[in-house]
């Protein structure tokens, strides 16, 4: 599904990201976990094309996507969450989610103007679908209010319902769990082994260990922008490097 | 072109690109503290020179230029104090409009008072027709005037952004504002001193010009376009580079003439513009990686 | 959904109706002078509206293409072409059919481009240049975007206001009127020029394009690439992430304000029988982007009541002296205490219904 080769990230002296691979397989989990400053969210932005990798090969379903426009990574098939959650401002809930389907609906600027018989058609089905989704989030009763102006909890859902209107092959969560309290953590975790049964590939980079710990098929771990374990979460939790930089770290990261 | 033309375009240019730096080193001040582009900085520059020419009824000359510097100075800090200081982070697109709208009223408020004249101050030494020989060239004083207080304006920023407490907070509030006010520096009263700053060198400007350029109640906007094409051209922020483009472009506006008509000549700088916009919007002296954490 | 704005648009039409009839009944119709002319200046405010508003990218040029489009249309159907009429590109015009021949007042032959195919041509430029113009300037944020279209606007100011072309200062006069439709079955030709006696024809013209580019609009900002747009203003990053692709649809809605823009300079050039570079100036694009603001940015239907309004205002001569300092006191007040717009301080709630509605379906 998507497979890093050797990339290399740097800014200015800074070597972000240093020498990392690693595969994601179809149908899985995967968590990338690293204290904090250790270039995940780096790692995030090269994957989905916000940068540019300095050197190395970044293939998503089989094609390199390596400096492509996040654009066209995205209608490969290619989802995201941010961690600060970022939906658009002065947009319904609804019509966030839609925006979600504009890979998967083709009208363009003059059918819009024009509202031709099959561009309705194509507003209705990406409608239902959006509301659908919003529905499979328990957020549909928020559907017509300004995104922006729910709470926390229901904006990160907003802005997953909106990735997964993509309909994507692979999902990338950037801490998914920021912010929010142990029962909610407990939901997305059942909610992102929902999405992993439809058959989308996960990858996310997480804080939060027992969520990670519970739903991931494997863990890379980044330090100082290098990879120095990949496993299953069991061998993960006995690795003595991955201890020690933990237990060097402040209880924020462990 | 003879040897003699090519001295007497060269320091045209000079003179006009002096004055295109101080506008854009205006911009800069504003732009250090706030992170706005003051799209009124070309009015302050016709402000000093208007208020300047109006109170030259009542005092000498030097004393009406300080005048004038000192008025234009109270308006900048009114603008500041009435438009700009109570709003609560204000997004860009906002604060745009807001200046736009400042120039406009200023412009309009010129124009209500002083007509569409077209008026000067005399000659700061002798008149039109006084000339020095330098070498090749006979150039007027007020060329020399123009480049001295300039040269000293320049100088005076640099030893006071480097030096004074005060300039220091400044450059502490621009480096970042919230750490500069969490050490106790009122970041407010950095910003109106900063347009204050911005519009006393403005009007100072303003008033050596006069005499050479003419001032008239429209005459900010073209001098606002150049003076942030400079700004860009060195780099936004860097003083020294705006002094530097300055002196390039009123160099190459002076030479275009010879090829280009005259009525063309303000699409030259623009074109300059939208050219390093594209090109280098980081400047011609600025350096890529650092521009790349500003908005553009 | 279409209801509500169905119904929006048919109030619209009624209000025209009823302002014409109230203008004969109280024998004040030199009025609709002044509204035909809002009607045109309102199409570039609701073509801005969408730029600026929904897909957030300021523009302070616009005023330049209206420009190109009144210049060009002025220029290609004035020039008298006799003179170059054995030159092979004029023989080629001539054999498309896109020149017509005529008499000046002096009864000396005239031989210019037709109206039709000089606004054609108008609006392709005006659509050409906005695309080369945009594609690098449309990468800039912010102050650098509103300085680049600040200059583009200056240079075609300038470009105006120099070229014996396009008549200096003085403008281009006598323009001859466009005829759109040619009379058909016993119906007079439909003609935008400032006749006297088609001045009720006129209203109804403009007012008849203005609501036709409105409704355009309104669909497009309901449709997929308008959430495409307004997802850019909320956030260019997840837009791209949600498969937007940014630069794009940035560049396709700079295009199309700049033919709306275009287009009420065409018209309203033939209507006025001429223009002068003063439709250039960098005051008339503040103005513009004024009358967004003051509509309330992302709001149509405001920069369609307060482009007309304003500039029915404005024309009357109610501001005096004051016009520019108005407009300018506007841009000022309404971002100061209405960044969304006047209209925005009563009627969220409203809003709000009205959307919960329209998107029920």
């Amino acid at each position: 599904m998507l497979e890093l080769e050797r990339i290399h990230k740097y800014f200015g002296g800074l070597h972000a990201v240093n020498d990392v691979s690693f595969r994601v397989e179809t149908g899985s989990i995967k968590a990338v976990i690293g204290p904090n400053g250790a270039g995940k969210t780096t790692l995030f932005n090269l994957i989905a094309g916000n940068l540019a990798p300095s050197s190395g090969v970044i293939r998503f379903v089989g094609r390199e996507i390596q400096g492509m426009k996040p654009h066209r990574i995205a209608a490969l098939g290619m989802a995201r969450t941010f961690q600060n959650i970022k939906l658009f401002h002065g947009m319904t809930a609804l019509e966030s989610v839609m925006v979600g389907r504009h890979v998967r609906s083709r009208a363009g600027f003059l059918a819009g103007m024009l509202h031709l018989p099959s561009t309705w058609r194509e507003e209705r089905q990406i409608r239902d679908r959006a509301m659908e989704l919003l529905e499979l989030l328990e957020i549909a009763e928020f559907a017509h209010v300004e995104a922006t102006s729910l709470a926390f909890g229901q904006q990160r859902c907003v802005e997953m319902a909106r990735a997964l209107a993509m309909e994507p092959r692979l999902l990338l969560l950037d801490e998914p769990a920021a912010g929010l309290n142990i029962y909610e953590t407990a939901e997305v975790a059942r909610l992102i082994t929902r999405i992993r049964d439809m058959g989308i590939t996960v990858l996310l980079v997480e804080h939060d260990m027992s969520l990670v710990m519970d739903i991931s098929d494997e863990i890379v771990v980044l330090s100082f922008g290098e990879k120095i374990a990949e496993d299953v979460p069991r061998a993960i939790q006995q690795n003595p490097e991955v201890i020690r930089i933990y237990l060097g770290e402040d209880e924020e990261a462990a | 072109m003879t040897a003699d033309l090519f001295f007497q375009y060269l320091f045209a240019g000079i003179t006009y690109g002096i004055m295109y730096a101080i506008v854009a080193i205006g911009f800069n001040i504003i732009y250090n503290t706030t992170g706005i582009i003051n799209f009124a900085q070309g009015e302050f520059v016709m402000l000093g020179g208007m208020i300047a020419i109006s109170l030259l009824h009542f005092v000498p000359l030097p004393l009406a230029v300080a005048g004038g510097v000192v008025i234009t100075m109270l308006v900048g800090a009114l603008i500041e104090i009435l438009f700009i200081r109570w709003l609560d982070n204000p997004s860009v697109l906002r604060m745009i409009i807001i200046t736009i709208g400042l120039s406009i009223l200023i412009r309009e408020a010129a124009l209500h008072i002083w007509g569409e004249s077209i008026r000067s101050l005399p000659y700061f030494y002798g008149n039109e027709i006084t000339t020095i020989t330098l070498g090749p060239v006979r150039i007027s004083p007020q060329v020399l005037w123009v480049l001295g207080v300039c040269g000293i304006v320049v100088l005076l920023l640099s030893v006071f952004f480097k030096v004074t407490p005060l300039g220091r907070e400044m450059r502490a509030c621009a480096a970042n504002r919230r750490a500069a006010i969490l050490c106790g520096i009122n970041a407010r009263n950095m910003v109106t001193f900063s347009f204050m700053l911005s519009a006393g060198i403005g009007a100072l400007a303003g008033c050596v010009m006069s005499p050479i350029t003419y001032t008239q109640y429209d005459s900010g906007t073209p001098l606002a376009i150049k003076g942030f094409t400079v700004a860009i051209l060195g780099g936004l922020g860097n003083s020294m580079g705006a002094v530097a483009a300055g002196i390039l472009l009123g160099i190459i506006e002076a030479y275009s003439i010879s090829f280009v008509p005259l009525a063309f000549q303000d699409a030259i700088s623009i074109t300059i513009l939208l050219i390093i916009l594209f090109v280098r919007p980081h400047g011609l002296f600025g350096s890529g990686e650092a521009a790349r954490l500003k908005e553009f | 959904m279409r209801y509500t704005k169905s119904r929006a648009i048919l109030c619209l039409v009624a209000l025209v109706i009823v302002t014409q009839l109230l203008t004969r009944i109280t024998g004040t119709s030199y009025y609709l002078t002044q509204l035909t002319m809002s009607a045109y200046y309102a199409l570039v405010v609701i073509g801005l509206t969408v730029l600026m508003g929904y897909a957030g990218q300021i523009s302070i040029g616009h005023a330049g293409f209206f420009a190109i489009g009144g210049y060009l249309s002025a220029a290609l159907t004035t020039h008298n072409l006799i003179p170059l009429a054995g030159s092979p590109l004029v023989q080629f015009l001539g054999r498309l059919g896109v020149l017509v021949r005529g008499q000046d007042i002096y009864g000396e032959q005239l031989l210019t481009v037709t109206p039709w195919a000089a606004c054609l041509a108008a609006i392709l430029v005006a659509a050409l240049i906005a695309f080369l113009l945009g594609i690098p300037v449309l990468k800039l944020k912010g102050h650098y975007l509103a300085m680049a279209t600040l200059g583009f606007g200056t240079i075609i100011y300038r470009i105006a206001l120099a070229s014996d072309y396009f008549g200096e200062a003085d403008g281009i006069s006598e323009v001859p009127g466009f005829t759109l439709l040619p009379g058909v079955a016993g119906l007079p030709p439909l003609v935008v020029n400032g006749d006297f006696d088609s001045r009720v024809q006129n209203y109804y013209i403009a007012w008849g394009v203005l609501i036709i580019g409105m409704v355009l609009l309104l669909n497009l900002i309901d449709s997929r690439v308008g959430r495409a747009l307004r997802s850019i203003h909320g956030s260019e990053e997840a837009a791209e992430a949600a498969g937007v692709d940014t630069a794009r649809c940035k560049l396709q809605v700079f295009v199309l304000s700049a033919v709306y823009a275009a287009l009420a300079g065409v018209l309203l050039t033939h209507y006025n029988g001429g223009l002068g570079p003063s439709e250039a100036s960098v005051m008339k694009s503040v103005r513009y982007v004024a009358l967004v603001a003051v509509g309330g940015m992302a709001n149509l239907w405001g920069a369609l009541v307060m482009g007309a309004g304003l500039t029915f205002l404005s024309l009357r001569g109610v501001f005096g002296s004051f016009d520019d300092a108005v407009f300018g006191a506007i841009l000022i007040l309404v971002m100061l205490f209405a960044p969304d717009g006047i209209l925005s301080l009563r009627l969220n709630g409203l809003r709000t219904c009205l959307k919960r509605e329209s998107t029920d379906r």
